[in-house]
C-alpha cells in the first residue's frame, strides 16, 4: 500500500475543506437529537392533531426513543454514504486528478484504501456526533440507556453505513460516472431495505443490523448478532475487492 | 551511454482501432525529445503507454531501465508527467499540491520544503504558492504542472503538449526551462507548436496516424529532406486569381508543392535548374504584385507537413 499515509491524509483534508466533514457531522447531530424528540412528542401531536376524537396513544418510552434513533440514522446514514461515495472515484477519473496521483509513486490500493477510510472516518465523526445528541435527548427526556450497549448500538449502526460506502465506491469504481455510481448505491438500498423484510435472510443484509443495535441499547440479549455482524463485514470485504479488481487494470487520461 | 526510452514494437489497440502501430523508438539520456505528430496520431497514447497510465496491447517499453509493464512503482518513481490539461486539486494551494506531490515520491521535511521553494521560483509561480489552485489561470496551471513535474528530479520526464495554452511569454519562459534540463534530465514532450520542438528540441520523431514516419536530429531532417523551398509573397491578391496562381505552379514538373499562408506562397523546389526562370514567369504572367521573393532552407514545418501530407504539403 504504497502511498496510504500521504493519501489517507489529503482525502482527509479534502473532508475537511471541502466542508463534507463538518456538515456530514452537523446533519447526523441534528437526527441523533431529534430522534428522542420525535419519540416523546409524536403521541402527544397525535393527540392534540385528532381534536374531538379519542385517540389513545401508549406513553412513549426509552424503547421508543432508540427505536426512533435506529430509524432515522439507517434512512439518513446510508442516504450520505452514497451522497459521499457516488464521486469518490468516478469524479477523480472525470476531472483527471486520478491520473495526476497514479502516475506517481502509489498504488492503486492505496489509492482505494485512503477513500474507503475517509469516507468511513467523515462518518464515523457524523455517528458519534448522532450518537452524543441522541444519548444525552434520551437521558433527559426518558432515562439514560447503557453506555456500553449504546456505543455498541452506534458501532453497529456505522458498520451497516460502511456496506453502502463499499457498494457505491464499488458502483464509482466500476462504472466511473458520478450519476450512475449514485443509482447503483440507491438501488443496492432498496434492494436491501425488500430483503431486510423477509424473514431469515434479512440478518444477512446491512438493515438486519437494527435488530441487535437495538437489543444491545436496550441492555437486552441481541438477536443474530454475530450472523449480521459477519454479513456486513462480507459485504465490505467483497465490494472492496472488486473495487480493486475493477481499478487494477483501469487506465488513465485526460 | 543507456538510452532513457526504448520502444519495441508498442501496439495500443482499442477495439478494432489501432492508435498506436509497431512504435520502435530510442531516446538517448539526457535528450530533449520532440514528438510530433498531427491530432489522434497518437502522441498521448503513446505518452500514456510510457507512463504507465495505459497497459500496450503487444511489444514492450523500457523507460530509466524500468519495463513499463512490469516494473510500474519503481518506474514511477524515476518518471515524471505533465498531462496536456494539467488537472488538479482545486481545494488546495499551490505549495500543499507541490508539498503532496513530492510526499507521493517520499520526500518529507526540510527537504521537500526546500525543493518545493526551489521548483516554485522556477516555474515562477512564487507568488501564488499561497493561493488555491481554483483560483490559477490557465498558463498558471501549467507552469504548476511542470513544477509538480519537476519535484522529483525525475530522470525522464514526460510532457504532453507543455506550452499549448501559454502565451508568448510564458511559451518563452517554459521552454528555457526545458532547455535548461538538457543533459540532466531527458524530456520527451509532444506539440504541435513545431517553432517551439525545432526549438529546444534535439531530435524529433514524427508519427502519423500511430506509425513512426521518421525519427532523426531536426540537423537530419533538413539535411535529408533539403529541398529548397521559394517563399513568395504577394499584396492585393484577388483570391481566384491568386488559387488560379496556385494551380498553375502545381502542375509544374519542377514542383514538388505548393503551400498558401495567408498571402505567402511556399514553393517546394524538385529541379533548381528549371524553377528560378519558370516560377518567375509563373508569376509575372499572374500579375500578382510581389513584394518578397527568397529562397530558404525547410523548417521543421515544412517537413512535417511534407512527410505527414495533407492539403498543404510542399
Amino acid at each position: 500500500m504504497i502511498g496510504l499515509n500521504v493519501l489517507l491524509t489529503k482525502e482527509l483534508r479534502e473532508q475537511w475543506r471541502t466542508l463534507r466533514l463538518p456538515i456530514v457531522a452537523i446533519i447526523f447531530f441534528v437526527v441523533g437529537l431529534i430522534s428522542p424528540v420525535l419519540a416523546k412528542y409524536t403521541p402527544e401531536i397525535i393527540k392534540h392533531a385528532g381534536g374531538n376524537i379519542q385517540i389513545t396513544v401508549p406513553v412513549p418510552t426509552i424503547n421508543d426513543a432508540i427505536d426512533q434513533f435506529i430509524k432515522n440514522l439507517g434512512q439518513v446514514g446510508p442516504f450520505a454514504a452514497i451522497l459521499l461515495a457516488m464521486g469518490i472515484v468516478a469524479r477523480e477519473r472525470e476531472h483527471g486528478t486520478a491520473a495526476f496521483v497514479l502516475s506517481k509513486p502509489a498504488t492503486r490500493i492505496a489509492f482505494l484504501g485512503a477513500k474507503f477510510v475517509a469516507l468511513v472516518v467523515t462518518l464515523t465523526v457524523g455517528v458519534l456526533a448522532a450518537g452524543i445528541a441522541a444519548y444525552a435527548y434520551t437521558t433527559i427526556l426518558f432515562d439514560p440507556p447503557r453506555l456500553t450497549g449504546f456505543i455498541a448500538c452506534c458501532v453497529l449502526l456505522l458498520l451497516g453505513i460502511a456496506v453502502f460506502v463499499a457498494l457505491t465506491l464499488l458502483a464509482s469504481t466500476a462504472i466511473g460516472s458520478t450519476l450512475p455510481a449514485a443509482g447503483v448505491g440507491l438501488g443496492a438500498y432498496i434492494l436491501m431495505a425488500i430483503i431486510s423484510a423477509v424473514p431469515r435472510l434479512g440478518q444477512f443484509t446491512p438493515l438486519g443490523l437494527g435488530d441487535p443495535a437495538h437489543a444491545l441499547a436496550l441492555g437486552k440479549s441481541p438477536p443474530h448478532l454475530w450472523t449480521s455482524l459477519l454479513a456486513s463485514l462480507i459485504w465490505i470485504a467483497m465490494a472492496l475487492v472488486l473495487s480493486w479488481l475493477s481499478f487494477r487494470h483501469q487506465e488513465f487520461g485526460s | 551511454m543507456d538510452d532513457a526510452i526504448v520502444c519495441q514494437g508498442l501496439v495500443k489497440r482499442y477495439g478494432s482501432v489501432t492508435a498506436l502501430d509497431h512504435l520502435d523508438l530510442r531516446v538517448p539520456q539526457g535528450s530533449v525529445f520532440g514528438f510530433l505528430g498531427p491530432n489522434g496520431a497518437g502522441k498521448t497514447t503513446a505518452i500514456r503507454l510510457l507512463t504507465g497510465l495505459a497497459r500496450a496491447s503487444d511489444g514492450s517499453a523500457r523507460v530509466a531501465g524500468y519495463d513499463v509493464g512490469h516494473d510500474s512503482i519503481p518506474l514511477r518513481r524515476r518518471i515524471s508527467y505533465l498531462d496536456q490539461q494539467p488537472h488538479f486539486y482545486d481545494w488546495m494551494r499551490g505549495r500543499e499540491l507541490l508539498e503532496f506531490a513530492g510526499q507521493l515520491f517520499g520526500m518529507h521535511g526540510a527537504v521537500l520544503h526546500r525543493r518545493v521553494t526551489e521548483v516554485l521560483a522556477l516555474t515562477g509561480i512564487a507568488d501564488a504558492a499561497e493561493r488555491k489552485v481554483s483560483g490559477y489561470s490557465g498558463g498558471m496551471r501549467q507552469r504548476l504542472g511542470l513544477a509538480q513535474a519537476l519535484i522529483n528530479q525525475p530522470d525522464v520526464l514526460f510532457l504532453d503538449e507543455p506550452v499549448s495554452s501559454l502565451d508568448p511569454a510564458g511559451r518563452h519562459d517554459l521552454l528555457s526551462i526545458i532547455d535548461g534540463l538538457r543533459n540532466t534530465t531527458t524530456v520527451f514532450m509532444s506539440s504541435h507548436i513545431l517553432a517551439d520542438i525545432e526549438r529546444v528540441c534535439d531530435r524529433v520523431a514524427i508519427i502519423n496516424q500511430g506509425r513512426l514516419v521518421v525519427e532523426a536530429s531536426v540537423e537530419e531532417l533538413q539535411a535529408r529532406y533539403a529541398l529548397p523551398i521559394v517563399v513568395v509573397q504577394v499584396e492585393h491578391a484577388d483570391p481566384a486569381g491568386l488559387e488560379a496562381l496556385l494551380e498553375r505552379i502545381r502542375v509544374q514538373p519542377w514542383v514538388s508543392g505548393v503551400a498558401l499562408d495567408r498571402d505567402e506562397i511556399r514553393v517546394g523546389i524538385r529541379d533548381s535548374a528549371d524553377a528560378g526562370s519558370e516560377l518567375l514567369r509563373l508569376l509575372a504572367e499572374s500579375g500578382v504584385s510581389v513584394v518578397r521573393y527568397e529562397h530558404v532552407r525547410p523548417n521543421l514545418e515544412d517537413i512535417f507537413l511534407r512527410l505527414v501530407g495533407g492539403e498543404a504539403t510542399i
